[in-house]
């Protein structure tokens, strides 16, 4: 009974009319979570894919979108746009001005994973986070280029399949799983990877003379096509590759290749920077977020009038109650600021169901957004609209409950304390 | 000497749906000293309820003066009139006017809410006082309309009030039980040294009170209108 006030004023009418109460609560609570859920997973989501991979600058590749190539082998989807001569390779890499450079190959999967074939380079000098190289778990290794035939999974891939070190993979042809498809080679597995919460814990890494030698790949680095044989050193102008990933010393050396690459030249793109060319994926498709949060805003919308219409419909039977409470001394102000409070009190519930069903929603693009494209959203990052949302939601609760809090004050006292005689 | 209340030349009509301005009540003249207890006797009709909300301050009249406390009520913004009622005046309403979601205790405490404050031990009290101390977590639904009856009369005199106004308030109980209501009531007036204005039209109840009035005397209105062929509902 301590701290009899206005809010058990609240609290009462709000047990009273439960029904409502709960229903207007969960449509507060579904407004917020749907608005919380909308921003904040877009700008995760917009972060973790334009936020780039920091072991990486650029993207070296086949003539065509830097997009395509950037989700290629950045983000291991989308086709590749083609390839490009070794010897493009081993030029970049001979650049002075390039701190890193690792080819990639791929076209393969094994499952629907992509397979790529690469250097151990990968393991030793890309960071897929700031400071962070790739490690493996205990029992396995990284694979080692003298044999073409060994394969390192990534931690999403290795649990997804359930292969262990010492398992063998066959590879399927192309970048969709299926079975027609399949390799005659078999790979063993010497490694998993550590989780990365990055696209690279949905590939599978092998030696890139793996691709080379892969049952039915041929090679056209020349122009001729070239059968590797087995025994046989594959000669340099032979190969290809279907990208090449960079680090460049200096941030001006991105603009001295964009403009020898890009503009001067015709047989090659370079897709610089990453995070710039995500940047433009996002902004072609910000008509969706614009929609979905137009979506959210009338939900919003929608709520707050399903908070001004239940607390409106109790104000015929609650006149009584009002007039009684003037009568013991009430001020109009207390009326009408209990029925404020009552529907900020709504709100502010709404708002804490909302981080529940936020919760339930990040969750569920959390699993999605990982199965399909290894990035990890942060559950832990305080994204404004997190605070932002509930503090507007209560702001609207408020307002809404202007209109009933009004006819409230305007309760007439004498004539709602019958009878009169 | 000077009155707890002093009303002079008070007036209150009303506009009847067929636009006819009926005067309810009018008052040249009327005190009240300190815990004096005074009876007015009112048919059904003669604009008592009106009278006892016009001193509440619940209703607003046409003109006259009301000095309640030492406090022209009149002149009072809206708000001080509130707290005036809050802090000076306890009202027993005729059909006790109880919150029906609320218990009894609760009752009695939303008396003292909008007055000086919240004292659960003196809310206790009085409910004990009024014969329901195993009753504090009943809801009116769940009590007898006596029990309803005792909450109301703990309700008004929450905030120790000088004065408590009293709407018929045995109007819905038996003789006996109207009797004994009516000697608590007083008892617990005297004891808490407030003055009570009570209106009835029951004989039997008028007869315990040394002052009397008759509103059909005291309200020239009602006087009128018992004159006249047919009156307007009040």
């Amino acid at each position: 009974m301590m701290g009899f006030g206005l809010m058990a004023l609240v609290r009462r009418s709000l047990r009273q009319h439960l029904l409502s109460t709960v229903v207007t609560v969960v449509s507060v609570g579904l407004a917020a979570g749907l608005t919380m859920s909308v921003f904040a997973i877009n700008h995760q989501t917009y972060e973790a894919f334009t936020g780039g991979s920091p072991g990486f600058d650029a993207v070296l590749g086949a003539r065509g979108s830097q997009l395509q190539l950037v989700l290629n082998t950045v983000f291991h989807l989308e086709t590749s746009p083609g390839n490009i001569p070794w010897s493009m390779y081993k030029q970049i890499a001979a650049n002075p001005r390039v701190l890193v450079a690792i080819p990639y190959a791929v076209g393969d999967n094994y499952k629907g994973y992509r397979i790529v074939g690469t250097t151990p380079d990968i393991f030793t000098k890309f960071q897929y986070r700031a400071g962070r190289y790739f490690g493996v778990e205990a029992g396995g290794r990284f694979f080692e280029t003298s044999d073409a035939h060994e394969a390192v999974l990534g931690n999403y891939v290795a649990s997804k399949l359930g292969v262990r070190v010492g398992d063998t993979i066959t590879p399927y042809h192309g970048l969709q799983y299926s079975e027609s498809q399949k390799h005659n080679d078999q790979f063993k597995v010497v490694g998993i990877l550590k989780q990365t919460n990055s696209p690279s814990d949905r590939v599978v890494w092998i030696p890139i003379e793996g691709i080379y030698r892969m049952s039915g790949h041929v090679l056209r680095g020349t122009g001729q096509v070239y059968r590797p044989e087995e025994g046989q050193d594959i000669p340099e102008e032979s190969k290809e590759v279907s990208a090449v990933m960079l680090k460049f010393k200096s941030a001006s050396t991105g603009f001295i290749l964009d403009q020898q690459i890009n503009r001067q030249g015709k047989v090659a793109t370079l897709a610089w920077p990453i995070a710039k060319v995500m940047a433009e994926l996002f902004d072609r498709i910000g008509w969706v977020n614009r929609i979905l949060a137009m979506v959210a805003y009338l939900v919003v919308v929608v709520a707050a009038g399903s908070i001004l219409a239940s607390i409106y419909n109790t104000m015929n039977e609650r006149r009584r109650e009002f007039a009684i409470l003037r009568a013991l001394g009430a001020r109009r102000g207390t009326v009408f600021s209990t029925i404020v409070l009552e529907s900020t009190t709504i709100t502010f519930l709404g708002a804490l169901v909302g981080y529940l069903i936020y919760g339930a929603i990040f969750t569920t693009a959390y699993y999605i957004v990982r199965a399909q494209t290894g990035v990890v959203l942060d559950a832990l990052k305080l994204d404004p609209a997190l605070w932002l949302t509930p503090i507007a939601m209560v702001a609207l609760g408020a307002l809404s409950g202007l209109v009933p809090a009004f006819k409230a004050y305007r309760t007439d006292v004498a004539s709602n304390l019958t009878p009169i005689s | 000497m000077s009155y707890l209340l002093e009303i002079t030349g008070l007036v209150k009509s009303f506009t009847a749906p067929d636009g006819e301005r009926t005067t309810i009540v009018d008052v040249p003249s009327f005190v009240l000293a300190p815990e004096e207890h005074v009876a007015i006797r009112g048919a059904s009709g003669s604009g008592k309820t009106t009278f006892l909300n016009l001193i509440a301050g619940i209703l607003q009249p046409d003109r006259g003066r009301i000095v309640l406390d030492g406090h022209e009520v009149l002149a009072l913004s809206e708000s001080a009139r509130d707290r005036l009622r809050a802090r000076t005046l306890g009202y027993v309403f005729q059909n006790f006017n109880l919150l029906q979601g609320y218990t009894a205790l609760e009752n009695v405490l939303l008396g003292m809410m909008f007055g000086p404050g919240i004292d659960l031990k003196h809310a206790k009290h009085l409910l004990d006082r009024v014969g329901l101390s195993d009753r504090l977590a009943y809801k009116p639904s769940q009590l007898s309309i006596g029990q309803q009856q005792r909450v109301a009369v703990a309700r008004a005199l929450a905030n120790r009030p000088k004065l408590v106004l009293a709407d018929e308030p045995t109007g819905n109980l038996d003789q006996h039980h109207a009797n004994d209501a009516l000697v608590l009531i007083r008892e617990v007036c005297r004891e808490n040294r407030a003055a009570l204005l009570l209106v009835s039209h029951d004989p039997s109840v008028l007869a315990l009170f040394t002052r009397q009035e008759d509103l059909a005397r005291l309200n020239r209105a009602a006087a009128a209108h018992a004159a006249a062929p047919a009156g307007a509902s009040r």
